[in-house]
């Protein structure tokens, strides 16, 4: 395995180019299955769905995540001891 | 206590209590020998009929240990499973308290599931409680005691909220049968059990023990935390708050809580914690949702989290044990060094992305397609866009930034990266199959599932769906990839808020408490003891001189008279004659005087 990773690594561009096609071959797959199955009106109307949905959803986390940590969430390692009110221990 | 029922539990309490005993080349057999005693005593209870077996009566109750019915049965059988596959990935551990705790902590997760009442269920949920937090304080790290400390705070309270909900129901129904209790209308004690159950669930905001004693554990003690804790609670859930629509609300929220923790996370070990906090959103909303489909789904999807997530908690527990390090930041580019774990890592990660044939992909959509069937859209919705970000944290950001991603390791960490012991590779491998063969052929699992299942994971539509959904936010997470990079921080939880009135408590007690206690005490010397002195102090005086006066007065005068006596005694028979015969003359002569007169 680490001889085709080795081997796949060496050959990035060809390897992000597979990838590509084949994100473009199931895109073009979702629009030939049947869709009667699906739950919502937006499953069976909007082309692509779940490759908007998918991309957007990421898209939208990655986003989420960053601005949350930012804002405060992710702090140094210590923030625990300097923001909590002191006690005699830590002293 | 009726026969015929074999409880697992008593296999592993007493191979754990004799474990000490065994030492040597035994050691290991018997390690192996014991959870698989108690996993073929599973075995054999699934083949007797749905009934209550080990009645005991105790007090005024009937007490049931053995509740034998498709939802107990099948959640025992993965937590025996899962007692035998973490036993066999810590086989080389020489402590023998370290495996003594798993087992008191599996045989309470099966005392749980197997039992009929609440007394029996709060007995081995609190056995649970306190036997895994030494899997917590086996690690000895240098946060491993104060960890384990809240973590064992958190579940005491937890438990007497729970303890509170069970006698609060007692006093009103006169009952301790643990079965579904009426959420249509649901009473104090109803909201207390679910509070009770919710904690050991990790839902949002008690969660916050979960991500931090489980990144602390010992390498093998997470294997085992990961699996029995909230699963069993989801049991307990999915036994008695069914169809609870407040809980649907509550699992959305963990689903997309974990997901944005998780991605933000720098501890490979935290970040599977926070990922355990969202799928046990997915199956506390399918319980919430109390369809037969969403049960069975949530289900289903307990018994593959315990098979995935275990064996993600293998391949980083390996990472952990071979290098010694959790953090992202410290690690990376491990795929050469760490094949095997690597290998086993990736199915794990696919498995929980609910990439197609893998573990998930039949559990997940089960749930979800529950919440759409229930006409709960909103749910639907957000818990798909939940399970893209599980693809982001655990089958991209995870695999991708510690076994690729640059090669952030000290030169003393990559020296000492390499693929774990025999014994752990096993464990991985095992793991690693189940996972692949529920998500090729789940046949065998849906047939173990509390309801008939009407579902299939394998159409053309779900697959489609799954790979449009997979490779794009894959896409997505290789154009923005540079945005998730780990950093070397914390980040900060609902627990701060938690430990900050800890601390305030603290503080309340050491200073306005104190002052209280210390002025209370001053004003007690200067009024209270002064008073009191005083008057101590006449009663000392009329004691000495009076009472002790007459005391003393009267030995003083039978001491005096005592001594006078004492002269009399001198012992010589002429004096003694002469005192006699001089006695004798006075009585004569008064006698004849008074004759006389």
């Amino acid at each position: 395995m680490t001889t085709l990773i080795a081997y796949l690594k060496a050959r990035m561009k060809t390897v992000v180019a597979v990838c590509v096609v084949l994100l473009a071959v199931i895109a073009v797959a979702s629009l030939l299955i049947d869709t009667h199955h699906a739950h919502t009106w937006a499953e069976q109307h909007v082309p692509f769905f779940w490759s908007w949905f998918g991309f957007a959803a990421a898209a939208l986390i990655i986003g989420a995540a960053r601005w949350f940590g930012r804002s405060g969430i992710q702090a140094p390692a210590d923030a625990y001891d300097r923001t909590l009110l002191p006690c005699e221990e830590d002293a | 206590m009726t026969t015929g029922f074999l409880h697992p539990s008593a296999f592993l309490i007493a191979g754990a209590l004799l474990l000490p005993f065994i030492r040597g080349p035994l050691r290991r057999p018997y390690l192996f020998l014991v959870p698989l005693l108690g996993l073929f005593a599973v075995l054999y209870n699934t083949t007797l009929s749905a009934d209550n077996y080990g009645l005991m009566n105790f007090l005024d109750w009937q007490v049931v240990f053995g509740r034998v019915d498709k939802l107990s049965s099948v959640f025992a059988l993965i937590m025996s499973l899962m007692a035998v596959v973490g036993t066999l990935y810590g086989l080389h551990v020489d402590r023998a308290g370290e495996h003594m705790a798993a087992w008191f902590y599996a045989a309470g997760s099966l005392g749980v599931i197997y039992g009929g009442d609440y007394l029996t269920l709060f007995l081995f949920w609190e056995m649970m409680a306190f036997a895994s937090v030494f899997l917590v304080w086996f690690r000895r790290g240098p946060n491993s005691l104060a960890v384990g400390y809240r973590y064992l705070i958190i579940h005491t309270i937890g438990g007497i909220i729970l303890l509170a909900g069970i006698l609060l129901r007692y006093q009103a129904t006169g009952s301790i049968v643990f079965d579904l209790l009426d959420v249509a209308h649901p009473e104090p004690f109803t909201w207390l059990i679910m509070i009770g159950f919710g904690l050991n669930a990790a839902m949002v905001p008690l969660h916050s023990w979960l991500p931090e004693a489980y990144s602390e554990a010992s390498f093998n003690g997470a294997v085992f935390l990961c699996a029995f804790t909230t699963k069993t609670a989801v049991y307990a859930l999915a036994r008695a708050c069914a169809g609870m629509e407040i809980l649907v609300v509550l699992g959305v929220i963990m689903a997309l809580y974990g997901v944005i923790y998780a991605v933000m996370e720098n501890d490979i070990r935290k970040l599977l914690a926070w990922s355990i906090v969202s799928q046990v959103g997915y199956m506390v909303a399918g319980i919430g949702i109390g369809t037969d489909m969403a049960i069975n789904g949530a289900v289903a999807h307990a018994v593959v989290h315990i098979l995935y997530k275990s064996l993600l908690f293998m391949g980083t527990g390996s990472v952990l044990y071979m290098t010694g390090k959790t953090k992202f930041t410290e690690l990376g580019g491990l795929h050469g060094k760490m094949p095997a774990t690597f290998f086993f890592t990736m199915i794990g990660c696919l498995s929980i992305s609910a990439a197609p044939f893998f573990a998930a992909y039949a559990s997940k959509s089960m749930i979800i397609t529950a919440g759409f069937e229930h006409h709960l859209n909103w749910a639907g919705w957000l818990l798909m866009f939940g399970a893209t970000g599980t693809l982001m944290y655990n089958g991209l950001k995870l695999p991708y930034f510690l076994f690729f991603g640059g090669n952030r390791c000290s030169k003393a960490t990559w020296e000492k990266a390499g693929d774990p012991p025999g014994n752990m590779l096993i464990a991985m491998t095992l793991g690693a199959t189940l996972c692949i063969l529920v998500g090729t052929a789940p046949g065998f699992l849906y047939a173990l599932l509390p309801y008939p299942v009407d579902y299939t994971p394998h159409t053309v539509y779900h697959l489609m769906e799954t790979l449009q959904l997979l490779g794009f936010a894959a896409l997505a997470f290789f154009l923005l990839k540079r945005y998730v990079e780990p950093v070397d921080r914390i980040c900060l939880d609902i627990d701060w808020l938690y430990r900050q009135a800890g601390r305030a408590l603290l503080w309340l007690i050491r200073r306005p408490l104190q002052w209280c206690d210390t002025a209370w005490g001053e004003a007690y010397r200067v009024v209270g003891l002064g008073s009191l002195m005083t008057v101590s102090r006449f009663w000392s005086w009329f004691d000495w001189n009076a009472i002790d006066g007459v005391v003393d007065g009267i030995a003083r005068g039978v001491r005096a008279l005592g001594g006078k006596v004492r002269v009399l005694q001198s012992g010589q028979i002429q004096i003694a004659l002469f005192y006699v015969s001089s006695l004798a003359a006075i009585v004569l002569v008064t006698f004849v005087v008074s004759q006389l007169l």
